[in-house]
């Protein structure tokens, strides 16, 4: 296929990735700070939001403070911030458009009606408090919907892959950022005699990639950091787990050197990072350093995009 | 009074409409209002958008269509399709001549200098010979009719005509919503027209392609007018949608950049301009062509569609000549009449123009989408006048027609079912072993009362076209 088309897919993909994201992320924002202060401890959730979605310095440009109405604002509506959730449907909708014949009719017809969806939202009825968690929801729903409607309806060919291959990278690099923000609480020695302050902010990292739930079903356990840093990290049943989407990039970037009948620096470099990751223990990472260990990750997950970019999408 | 489609027999409806007339009878029109609202639904679904340059607002606007179908009779269409594929073999004639012995210019058909001055002339073809001698692969011919007999030509669209999409969808959109109306009425169907593009396309690939060459469609990008209609065409062809960036030229052979590398390009139907093609042969500040293109052309080693330089042919003035083009190359007489053309040149035909300028409607030679032209009996006196004005500056750049009454079809608007102006585009595909046409093509309708004026840009809308077997 086209360099320019597999590069438009999988740019597509990161961008519906990265909007959901942003849902997720604002959603746990708004109701860490809802809690009363006793409960949520004194960390700030809008300066983290905008830390996770990794614009601090733009969103500094655009705002003197950090208030909820102006982290809301830059990170869902925007049309500055090319980041922000508005601007990601409309890149995703502009990508889809570059592409149609690539995409199938269903793929295009949900992308296209939720960017037209957007066009009649009014931003300032948005911003109150329970139109915003609707607003919320929506992006939630249609960006899991275009998921689905993908791995429903492509056919197994090079076009599937580039398009996986986007959402992993952008969900890895998603997972790891919250742990980057958020490594902090999930220190051991921060953990106060007690317990019980900080449940709120590791549920909230947990509700931040949708898994909750799981972590009960997995670990059986009541909420401990380190549980969920290795969670998060190294449990391959866990779908936005690093391990997990580095086991998918790697899977991916195989299928692609099947059909092309050739590998070159992205499956070495990704099955490096996989493999790291696999023989990792959550003990010789805390060891190691939580902070460094997850900073190296971004690095290395950078690194394989762009070994993927020079591979195949130009 | 217009010929009208439906109505105008002396016997109450002609015959092809008489399904569509009772069941228009009985439909309430709230029903067919809703029917209306529905297909624009899905059209803005699906996105069939078109852009209108020079337009603030929506950059991506709908074409208004008209769920009241436009029905020829299978006898009407047989007669037209003759005359349309006439018209192609003397169009591709005419050019392949135009650029090579230049016959009809020696033998004083068409003065020398409106084809060799005209600045769709371009000189690189006389060195360059396309496979198979064909240069117009795909023409959008459009025809008026104004009674009950007669058809005339009024465009042919040499270059890149466009309105295909809208053809099939329309089609598309009538059988979801309308599947009755499909049962009592034997329609002929057109779906297959990709198959028929396709395999036109590889019929006239250069003679070094494989057995299966590789075909690709070059679109400006997703800012032109007409993208949609380039990506929906790919995708029914399955072949790539390029932009001029994903091409290269090397040793004179293109290739097209993938994921597994340069892979060989044996036919381009381009659906971009010919001036940005190739910034090295034509406008060298094009973004959208591809650097050393012609130099591939001329070695035979990719074929474009249509090919460089049948703009000449679309020229309103050598338009006119068409009669004894045909004449000349195929001993025929014309089987579509050509609208009567006052050509400005003529310093006679240019004192009848000024002096009968509000009965006439005046074009220039090289416009296009209904711009740039004076409606006579519906401007008003300064517009005329202002008109006649670059007229005489520049008589060579105009010619005039009568207006025509064009035939009028019921049609959908605010108040009920009203008659509105219509026109025909059915597209002639012409490969190196036939001439391929599908049985109807793109009813364009003016939706304002008594405008004559069918394109897009200027507030027409489209119709489903059938032709009926009875």
């Amino acid at each position: 296929m086209l360099s320019r088309t597999a590069d438009n897919l999988f740019w597509l993909s990161r961008y519906i990735e990265r909007a959901e994201n942003l849902a997720r992320i604002l959603d746990v924002a708004s109701r860490l700070a809802n809690l009363p202060s006793a409960y949520a401890g004194t960390s700030n959730e809008w300066e983290s939001a905008v830390a996770t979605a990794a614009c601090v310095d733009t969103f500094h440009d655009a705002f003197d403070e950090v208030t909820p109405e102006n982290v809301i604002e830059f990170l869902a509506f925007s049309p500055t911030n090319p980041g922000s959730i508005r601007n990601c449907i409309e890149t995703a909708r502009h990508n889809a458009r570059a592409v149609r014949t690539a995409l199938t009719v269903e793929m295009w017809e949900i992308i296209n009606s939720a960017w037209l969806e957007l066009q009649s939202l009014s931003a300032e009825r948005l911003r109150s408090g329970p139109e915003l968690a609707r607003f919320l929801a929506w992006v939630k729903e249609m960006t899991l919907r275009f998921d689905g409607i993908a791995y429903r309806t492509m056919l197994r060919n090079d076009a599937y892959y580039f398009s996986r291959l986007g959402f992993q990278i952008e969900r890895a690099d998603n997972t790891a950022r919250i742990l980057d923000v958020k490594y902090h609480v999930l220190l051991p020695q921060t953990e106060p005699v007690g317990g019980g302050l900080d449940y709120f902010q590791w549920a909230a990292v947990l509700r931040s990639v949708s898994a909750l739930t799981s972590y009960n079903w997995i670990y059986r356990d009541s909420v401990k950091p380190w549980l969920v840093a290795d969670f998060l990290i190294l449990r391959e049943e866990m779908p936005r787990s690093l391990a997990c989407c580095y086991g998918n990039i790697v899977r991916f970037l195989d299928e692609l050197a099947v059909s092309y009948g050739r590998q070159g620096d992205a499956q070495r470099l990704s099955r490096r990072v996989s493999s790291d990751l696999r023989n990792a223990t959550i003990e010789g990472i805390f060891q190691g350093g939580l902070h460094e260990f997850i900073s190296q990750f971004i690095v290395g997950n950078n690194h394989v995009a762009q070994a993927i970019t020079k591979q195949f999408l130009t | 009074m217009p010929f009208d489609e439906m109505h105008s027999d002396p016997a109450g409806i002609r015959s092809p409409y008489r399904d569509i007339q009772s069941w228009l009878e009985s439909a309430p029109l709230e029903m067919l209002a809703r029917k209306r609202h529905e297909a624009e639904l899905f059209f803005r679904r699906i996105g069939i958008t078109f852009a209108v340059y020079g337009d603030k607002e929506g950059s991506e606007r709908l074409i208004p269509f008209d769920i009241v179908p436009r029905i020829l009779s299978r006898q009407e269409w047989q007669r037209l399709s003759r005359g349309l594929e006439q018209r192609v073999k003397a169009l591709n004639a005419f050019i392949k001549d135009v650029y090579g012995a230049r016959d009809c210019l020696n033998a004083g058909i068409i003065p020398a200098e409106l084809v060799l001055q005209n600045p769709s002339f371009r000189p690189e073809m006389t060195r360059i010979r396309t496979a198979h001698d064909i240069y117009v692969m795909i023409a959008g011919i459009d025809i008026v009719r104004v009674d009950a007999e007669t058809f005339y030509v009024l465009e042919d669209n040499a270059r890149t005509p466009s309105g295909v999409s809208y053809m099939l969808e329309n089609r598309e959109v009538m059988l979801r919503m309308f599947p009755e109306l499909f049962q009592n009425n034997r329609v002929l169907p057109v779906e297959n027209y990709t198959d028929d593009l396709l395999a036109t396309l590889k019929s006239i690939a250069p003679r070094s392609a494989t057995a299966d060459p590789n075909v690709v469609l070059l679109t400006p990008g997703v800012y032109n007018s007409a993208y949609y209609e380039h990506s929906f065409l790919a995708d029914k062809l399955g072949i790539e949608l390029v932009e001029g960036s994903d091409l290269i030229v090397n040793g004179d052979i293109v290739y097209m950049r993938t994921t597994e590398g340069l892979k060989r390009v044996d036919v381009i139907y381009r659906r971009v301009d010919d001036e940005f093609l190739d910034p090295l042969a034509f406008n060298p500040h094009s973004m959208l062509g591809v650097a050393g293109l012609m130099g591939a052309y001329k070695a035979g080693n990719v074929s474009l569609t249509n090919a460089v330089g049948t703009g000449v042919a679309d020229d309103k003035a050598v338009y006119s000549y068409m009669p004894e083009i045909i004449r000349f190359y195929l001993g025929e007489e014309a089987i579509l009449k050509n609208v009567p053309t006052w050509r400005c040149r003529e310093p006679d035909a240019l004192a009848y123009v000024l002096e009968h300028i509000s009965e006439l409607v005046v074009k220039e030679v090289h416009g296009s989408g209904g711009y740039g032209m004076l409606v006579g009996p519906k401007a008003d006196k300064a517009t005329r006048e202002a008109f006649a004005e670059k007229l005489r500056a520049n008589p060579e750049n105009y010619i005039a027609q009568p207006t025509l009454a064009l035939s009028t079809v019921p049609t959908l608007v605010d108040e009920g079912i009203a008659p509105r102006h219509v026109d025909l585009r059915p597209f002639v595909l012409s490969g190196a072993d036939k001439i391929r046409i599908v049985p109807g093509g793109l009813t364009r309708v003016a939706l304002r009362e008594g405008s004559l004026v069918v394109n897009s840009s200027q507030g027409g809308g489209t119709k489903d076209t059938w032709v009926v077997d009875q």
